[in-house]
């Protein structure tokens, strides 16, 4: 599709120097407090909604009459759907799909004191989606006594869940149940070698983390000093991204080793893994934003999850409108030029 | 000798690998144990190999001045800065409020989320431009897609409220998800693994020896 040109176009680095500075502007004033939340009520809400809506419908009309919005249009809408929701204070309805109701009973089953392996094999890029996941699973964990060990096979996965850790120890009310590391969890970092850590876990996974992450010896943790093997694992809670994975465990440690195995998954990934979802080999899912939403809602601990869908859904019904346009150039202007 | 051992290492650690999954026991599950640890001791070595190829790449790149050397600059300057950080904060360069945790927490994980939160604009622009009902099986995809995306967010069920709730998006995009979806996975999943299974013989033979470079 041949965009239109434009006469008078603003340079691209001046509008994004004048959208740094006021996002710069807007961090700083609410740090200094120089000026309240910004919080748009219902009925706020429902108007900006409106106003979005009659734009997209002029857009539409615009095409119909042969003036296709070129893509910077899109990023527009995509930017303001976003960010706006942000702002907002609506509230949606989450339901639980049957996948993230079978990894939360898979959980719920765990006695307390059970051991439990979480796995983080993502980076920052991915957190938006894993990270209200993990955050999500060390409160319910904590919650009902369940010991975690923590692993990563990316070199980054230990490092998020520290940051996970921090955030949740930091709450009052985990502060007050005096958790003490090395003996309700741990945290035994990095290791190299993809599924062949995991292989090598299924007979010793001393052999693959002779120490934790501050470099304290393994024996020396009372948690993991009986660890021997997936044989003394209950459960096991893997955060993936992508290669290696959960596609990765399932492969060895649950078809090899019977490890018991949920995960959380981002959602273009998580397509890919409902083969395992289906057949058992992987004991419910947790699929991108919305899974983070439903695992929130399921345990009762409304955050990060559920406020971002708001932007997710904003965000998907621009894109399917902006496709719906799409289309109608396609067919009022594309189709007529080629006759 | 320097083709006929790497086969020969190959073809051992392939060989064992196999037997091991069907006899876990002494000698090919000790044998199985002592290859992954080299795997992690490899692993680990390439993983230092890979920064110093990164490293000399970026040199030699400003040294000749070729086009966007600036940016080699930059991955040098930022190489250096963090490793220079990180071993100087010693073991416990990791800890909450260590220079390494900041520049992790605030420049790493803000820079790296941003390049691919791009990626919705990206997916919007390209869906916007491509994402185009020109035949039987572009429609079938676009309906998927549609179905899906309103069926994964809360907002398709408010669009779909008054019907029953089986006919609801969020059941839709499950039954999407749980059946086709399911369906093509396990034949692409059945696909690769005979194909994997065909490679890795013909590499464990020594048949196929491109890995090794040239043929």
């Amino acid at each position: 599709m041949n965009e239109p040109a434009t006469k008078h176009r603003i340079p691209e680095f001046i509008v994004g120097a004048v959208l740094l500075l006021l996002a710069i502007v807007a961090y700083i004033g609410r740090r200094a407090d120089w000026f309240p939340p910004i919080v748009l009520g219902t009925a706020a809400s429902v108007v900006v909604i409106i106003l979005i809506a009659a734009s997209l419908a002029w857009i539409l009309i615009r095409t119909i009459q042969g003036h296709q919005a070129e893509r910077r249009i899109v990023y527009l809408y995509i930017g303001i759907a976003v960010t706006l929701p942000l702002f907002m204070s609506l509230t949606q309805k989450i339901s639980i799909s049957p996948e993230v109701q079978t990894l939360y009973n898979g959980l719920a089953a765990l006695p307390p004191g059970s051991k439990v392996l979480a796995t983080f094999d993502y980076d920052p890029p991915s957190a938006p989606e894993l990270q209200p996941m993990a955050e999500t699973f060390f409160r319910y964990a904590f919650h009902n006594d369940l010991k975690v060990i923590v692993i990563g096979l990316w070199p980054q996965g230990p490092q998020q869940a520290n940051l996970a850790l921090n955030k949740i120890l930091a709450e009052d009310e985990f502060k007050q149940m005096n958790l003490r590391y090395g003996v309700d969890y741990v945290n035994l970092g990095f290791q190299s070698g993809n599924e062949f850590v995991i292989q090598r876990m299924g007979s010793s996974i001393r052999s693959m983390f002779p120490a934790d992450i501050y470099g304290t010896p393994y024996d020396s943790l009372p948690l993991v000093r009986n660890v021997r093997n997936f044989s003394n694992i209950d459960y096991s809670f893997n955060l993936s991204a992508g290669y290696p994975g959960t596609k990765e465990w399932v492969l060895v440690a649950v078809d090899r080793y019977g490890l018991n195995l949920g995960a959380g998954n981002t959602a273009v990934q998580v397509t890919e893994m409902y083969p395992y979802v289906r057949s058992g080999q992987i004991i419910g899912i947790l699929g991108g934003m919305n899974g983070a939403a439903e695992f929130e809602k399921i345990t009762d601990q409304i955050d990060k999850g559920t406020r971002f869908m708001l932007s997710q859904s904003f965000a998907h019904m621009v894109v399917i409108a902006f496709i719906f346009i799409g289309n109608v150039a396609y067919f009022t202007i594309e189709r007529k030029g080629k006759r | 000798m320097r083709r006929e051992i790497p086969l020969l290492i190959t073809g051992i650690v392939g060989i064992v690998f196999i037997v091991q999954y069907f006899i876990p026991h002494y000698p090919f599950g000790r044998m199985s144990d002592w290859f992954s640890d080299w795997f992690s001791i490899v692993a680990s070595c390439a993983i230092l190999l890979g920064a110093l190829n990164l490293m000399k790449m970026s040199v030699l790149k400003v040294i000749s001045r070729k086009g966007d050397w600036i940016y080699a600059l930059i991955t040098i300057a930022c190489f250096a800065l963090i490793t220079v950080i990180g071993l100087a904060e010693g073991r416990d360069f990791r800890d909450t409020g260590t220079g390494f945790s900041w520049l992790y927490d605030y420049v790493y994980s803000p820079l790296s989320s941003t390049m691919f939160a791009i990626l919705a604009f990206f997916v919007a622009s390209a869906s916007y431009r491509a994402f185009r009902a020109r035949n039987f099986e572009a429609t079938l995809l676009l309906l998927a897609a549609f179905f899906v995306m309103l069926g994964r967010v809360p907002v398709g069920d408010v669009l779909t409220g008054f019907l029953p709730e089986s006919m609801q998006m969020s059941h839709l995009a499950t039954w999407i998800m749980n059946i086709p979806n399911t369906a093509g996975q396990r034949a692409i999943m059945i696909g690769i693994a005979l194909g994997l299974v065909s490679t890795s013989v013909r590499i464990i033979l020594g048949i196929e020896r491109s890995y090794l470079g040239g043929e």
